[in-house]
């Protein structure tokens, strides 16, 4: 069953770049998909459209059921909930802790204070920073803090997981320990897992699908590709 | 239940804000402050012109002087033809025959009453009166004219011009008040937007964030009504202890009245809770109302 279905969608900005030409794509629940690409190939629009901070200009977006597409600017939360997102600045709130900043999701979409409780521990746990629940951001590696961030992406059962270059402020040592996280999620909890990125190594080292987009065009769909130059 | 949860967090953050963006907060309910004492001194203002408009308008008479050799007869004519016309408060019709007038008189003054002790019913040059009530105190000159051709009258007086001026001259001040008040609140509600507008901007990430990981617009928008709601209520403090402590105090030193014991005043209780309340009443709506619409143009992320 696909989780994602796009069909001749295109994306052009209001400036008049066009940043997706017809794409069509599928993808199964429970995979880990990498999407990689030069910059000004269309990944970030991409990424932006499935959890739909832009609209397409054309085309049909189906993420877990809902119609991206046509979704309404008010409901636009019952996607979201369905979704955790993962940024490459991470998104923390600065004067919360640790533990309120993955609270933080739950809080808002109303959950009970002893579910909360144990859930964020739980998911804080899972990314290894139990320890540092009332550290505040700005006293945590950029590592630790990408670990928050996903952290707080996971706190809610998401059916999908969306990372936009999450390793892309990391040394190599920090991207493969964060890389690892994800895909233990992947595995683990069946969650799909979606990652832009342009670090060659982990695409490589991970051997998972690969979906390469070159100038807002797909140009390759492997199951188990690598990051060639000639892609770029 | 889920809602009463969001409500109590939207509590929460909303009393959180407003603390640890203390500077901006002071701002806004500097602001608040400030109008609502215009706006509360307007409207005690208003208030009291409506007073004192209504109490002239009570003690307006017209004062009809029957002519001395009216009979009997010719008196209960009059009565009858002035019932016929409208605009008279037919219940608080007066007749006070001459000796009546006489007899009030005398109590009134000590020189009117030794004067006037030698008067009999021949010698007394006073004269039968009908004191008339109006009920549209507009249309009072068109009363006295129409009284005036009754037979058998001879002077009606109402006390003229001074009146009409007077009466004219409440009513512009009070529709100067209302606009004034008017125009006011809506300024405070601008400046409001403007100053929350401020604090949200400072939370624009927080917003952006709430909006990823999934909160509704409505989950988003109750923490900052709320503080709105704390703002407006923090403003009235000052306007509210103003109200409480000043207009008593103003009513003791002018003794009730303005000038003279004609134009009085309001008394204080109950008359200035009644102006707490539309003062907090106002504070509230307007920090609601600012802070929902400032927070709006954040929503669309």
């Amino acid at each position: 069953m696909d989780i994602i279905r796009l069909k001749n969608v295109k994306k052009q900005y209001k400036n008049g770049t066009t940043a997706l030409y017809d794409l069509n794509l599928n993808i199964e629940k429970g995979s880990f998909v990498f999407i990689i690409g030069g910059s000004g190939s269309g990944k970030s629009t991409l990424m932006k459209l499935l959890y739909r901070e832009e609209k397409p200009t054309s085309g049909q977006i189906i993420v877990g059921g809902i119609n991206v597409a046509k979704l309404r600017n008010s409901k636009v939360y019952k996607l979201r909930r369905k979704l955790g997102i993962v940024f490459q600045d991470y998104r923390l709130l600065p004067k919360l802790t640790v533990y309120e900043n993955v609270a933080f999701a739950m809080e808002v979409i109303g959950a009970k204070k002893q579910e909360i409780r144990s859930k964020v521990l739980k998911s804080l746990e899972i990314v290894g920073l139990k320890s540092k629940i009332h550290n505040y951001p700005n006293q945590l590696s950029g590592g630790e803090q990408q670990r928050v961030a996903i952290a707080r992406a996971i706190v809610n059962n998401p059916k999908m997981l969306i990372c936009d270059e999450p390793t892309g402020n990391l040394d190599p040592e920090m991207s493969m320990e964060v890389m690892k996280i994800i895909e233990r999620i992947n595995e683990e909890w069946g969650t799909t897992v979606l990652v832009v990125t342009h670090d060659k190594e982990i695409v490589n080292k991970l051997k998972k699908q690969v979906v390469t987009l070159k100038d807002g065009r797909l140009v390759n769909n492997k199951a188990k590709g690598t990051y060639d130059n000639e892609n770029t | 239940m889920k809602i009463l949860r969001m409500i109590g967090r939207g509590i929460r953050d909303a009393i959180k804000s407003v603390f640890r963006n203390f500077s901006l907060s002071l701002a806004s309910i500097s602001c608040i402050t400030i109008t609502l004492i215009i706006v509360a001194i307007s409207i005690i203002l208003s208030y009291n012109v409506t007073n004192f408009t209504k109490e002239i308008e009570k003690d307006l008479t017209i004062v009809v002087f029957v002519n001395n050799d009216a009979t009997e007869e010719d008196i209960q004519n009059i009565n009858l033809e002035l019932k016929k016309i409208e605009n008279i408060v037919q219940k608080e019709t007066i007749y006070k025959s001459k000796a009546d007038v006489k007899k009030e008189m005398q109590k009134e003054s000590e020189i009117f009453n030794s004067v006037m002790e030698e008067w009999n019913n021949e010698s007394n040059p006073l004269k039968d009166t009908f004191q008339i009530k109006v009920k549209n105190v507009e249309k009072i000159k068109d009363t006295a004219k129409k009284i005036e051709k009754i037979d058998k009258i001879s002077v009606v007086r109402y006390g003229e011009g001074m009146v009409d001026k007077l009466i004219s001259a409440f009513s512009s001040i009070q529709k100067v008040t209302y606009g004034a008040v008017i125009a006011l609140i809506l300024v405070t509600i601008f400046l409001i937007i403007n100053t929350i507008k401020l604090t949200i901007y400072s939370r624009k990430r927080e917003i952006s964030i709430m909006r990823l990981v999934g909160a509704s617009n409505f989950t988003i928008k109750i923490p900052f009504i709320i503080e709105g709601i704390i703002l407006g209520l923090l403003g009235s403090i000052v306007p509210v202890l103003i109200v409480i402590f000043g207009y008593p105090y103003l009513y003791r030193v002018m003794n009730g009245y303005v000038f003279t014991p004609l134009v009085t005043l309001i008394t204080p209780t109950p008359f200035i809770y009644t102006i707490v309340a539309i003062t907090i009443i106002i504070g509230i709506i307007v920090g609601m109302i600012g802070s929902s619409s400032a927070v709006r143009k954040y929503l669309k992320v």
